[in-house]
């Protein structure tokens, strides 16, 4: 390898996402456009997304700092881009069956969602305020193709625009507070915006605290975290199933890891200036995560609601600021990118012989009608309600368990009313699938589910039922490797 | 004498317009993308004036990058606004109206 390529080796995985991109859009471009293309170029960019998956495992650790500072390479990058790529690949092996059943099988998806990878790989490495808006832009501009992608669907082109508009006023406010930050410091690098903070009267520094506002107000609509969440149903409801599966887990997980490094690492000396608004946008967001989704029919919304409310349960995690929170966080979103596939595989089934459907009703009688997605289905939503021993208890079990040793108490009492809340509505998913009766009449059966999907709901059950018991894997379950990855990698970033 | 807090006033301004322009905005999308315009340019107008009374050369760095992502940003902006007349027939912002929120 040339020399220049070995100094890089830390961006490694970003650029195998980038030149894998470029590659594929060129071979669709010159190829036929058929859809038996779009369909090999797809499994190409998931072997592209595995290509990176391996470089990113096998990159060593150490203090890799890259672009005088601008790019970090920790423990804390490495996890978070790990579920980053895992999600992306998930998302994009739901995408083809679905979108050839709805007429918008096209090559230029697999490339965009690349695209949208690399930028959040970036983002949750970045380490400078340049960095950080540039690799939220490549994201976002991508993800806004996405949200439109159905091109003759008035819903998908209107969850674009919204997307598009509301994303890039928040862009626009995230940019307002990286200047004041960047006056009232005169520095743009995370490390020397920490050094300012950490002198005495920074918590007085009335532009700095604006900054700092403002960036917040940016980073939380894109996790959306109550009160910027007003984009999130909408644009779930309205764009592609297989893109909301992918909004809501990867994106989210890349945003909230840029979160936690902005308010860690660059405002690590003037906590208590932020942590109140963290504590805020984490009561807001779970309880009305809880109580709006009660009144949802449509199971898109629903999910909407579900992970809103999901983000304010890991916001507690940031709440507490400490490693402990942050190993929280980084299990939380592990185990919630595991439910949110496995939710969505069965919604991308929920398709009747005259369509696809999206109606919670519509999921009467599944438990005769298909007990395996219907017991999917169970099975996620007693792990996002946070049922032990399911994967999604033990993400709420250490986010308020940090929450308590750093005397946060009222939060951590409001996230358990929260989350029983929260559990009447999965719950009434449960019920509907097992007492309901289902409608009667061949056309009132969903169609056979595709090998993919069910590929991605076989795994996501094995891991929310089997993840966190003690089963063999080589020495502990796999919860606990995700438990000592995640503390390593929570360590990393207070170094 | 022009101060740096002159600058950041104008600048203020300019952004709290871009906002205001996107919330009470009653009439078309394209008044949106124009809002939105003004709030990058009025980062832009903070990036400099702080680069200049910092003696910095970041600010401005940043503030060409913030020009080049506005550029692209429009673009695709416009492109989903074409997307969406044609689909819908119209881009009057109280349209955009068939999931609520």
């Amino acid at each position: 390898m040339p020399r220049y390529l070995v100094e890089l080796a830390p961006l490694h995985s970003e650029l195998i996402l980038i030149i894998g991109a470029m590659v594929l859009l060129l071979w669709g471009a010159f190829r036929p456009e058929t859809e038996r293309q779009a369909d090999i170029i797809s499994w190409a960019a998931i072997g592209v997304l595995a290509l990176a998956g391996i470089v990113l495992a096998r990159q060593p650790l150490g203090n890799n700092t890259l672009f005088d500072g601008s790019f970090r390479f920790d423990a804390f990058a490495r996890y978070v881009k790990m579920i980053v790529i895992i999600s992306s690949a998930g998302a994009l092996l739901l995408a083809p069956n679905d979108a050839r059943r709805g007429k918008y099988l096209k090559f230029e998806y697999a490339v965009l969602l690349l695209l949208a990878t690399a930028g959040m790989l970036m983002m949750i490495s970045a380490n400078d305020l340049i960095s950080l808006y540039l690799s939220l832009e490549l994201q976002s501009l991508a993800l806004y193709v996405l949200a439109a992608f159905k091109r003759d669907d008035v819903r998908s082109s209107e969850a674009g625009l919204k997307y598009f508009v509301l994303g890039a006023l928040s862009s626009g406010m995230l940019l307002y507070g990286a200047s004041l930050v960047y006056g009232f410091t005169g520095a743009t690098n995370f490390n020397d915006i920490a050094a300012v903070a950490l002198t005495k009267g920074a918590g007085q520094n009335i532009g700095l605290i604006f900054g700092l506002v403002f960036l917040m107000v940016g980073l939380a609509f894109k996790i959306s975290a109550v009160p910027f969440h007003m984009w999130t149903p909408d644009v779930y409801e309205g764009a592609p199933t297989p893109v909301t599966a992918l909004f809501a887990a990867a994106p989210k997980a890349a945003a909230f890891a840029l979160l936690t490094r902005v308010m860690i690492t660059a405002f690590g000396g003037i906590k208590p200036q932020w942590q109140q608004i963290i504590i805020f946008l984490s009561i807001a967001s779970m309880v009305l995560g809880a109580v709006a989704a009660i009144g949802q029919t449509n199971v898109k919304r629903l999910l909407a609601y579900s992970s809103i409310g999901n983000m304010g349960f890991v916001l507690v995690g940031l709440a507490a600021a400490s490693p402990e929170g942050i190993e929280g966080v980084l299990i939380y979103l592990a185990t919630y990118l595991v439910m949110t596939l496995g939710a969505f595989a069965v919604v991308l089934c929920m398709r009747r012989r005259s369509g696809p459907v999206e109606e919670i009703a519509d999921l009467a009688g599944l438990a005769t009608t298909n007990p395996g997605m219907a017991a999917t289905m169970a099975i996620m939503m007693f792990s996002l309600a946070g049922i032990p021993p399911l994967a999604g208890f033990w993400g709420k079990y250490y986010v308020f368990l940090a929450a308590v040793k750093a005397d946060l108490w009222p939060l951590a009492i409001i996230g358990v009313v929260a989350s029983v809340v929260g559990a009447f509505y999965y719950i009434r998913i449960v019920i509907v699938m097992y007492v309901n009766d289902a409608k009667s009449g061949a056309e009132n059966r969903f169609m056979r589910v595709p090998l993919r999907e069910s590929t991605v709901m076989a795994l996501a059950c094995l891991i929310t039922l089997l993840g966190f018991l003690p089963f063999p894997l080589r020495n502990g379950s796999l919860g606990d490797w995700i438990i000592a990855t995640a503390s390593a990698a929570a360590r990393s970033l207070f170094g | 004498m022009i101060g740096l807090g002159h600058y950041l006033t104008v600048a203020a301004m300019l952004f709290t317009l871009g906002i205001f322009g996107i919330f009470l905005n009653r009439k078309n999308v394209i008044v949106i993308l124009m809002s939105i315009e003004l709030m990058l340019l009025a980062v832009n107008i903070n990036l400099v004036a702080f680069s200049s009374f910092l003696g910095d050369l970041a600010g401005q760095v940043f503030a060409l990058f913030v020009l080049t992502v506005a550029a692209g940003e429009a673009a695709i902006g416009l492109a989903i606004v074409v997307v969406y007349f044609r689909n819908r027939g119209s881009i009057a912002v109280e349209d955009i109206n068939l999931m609520k929120g």
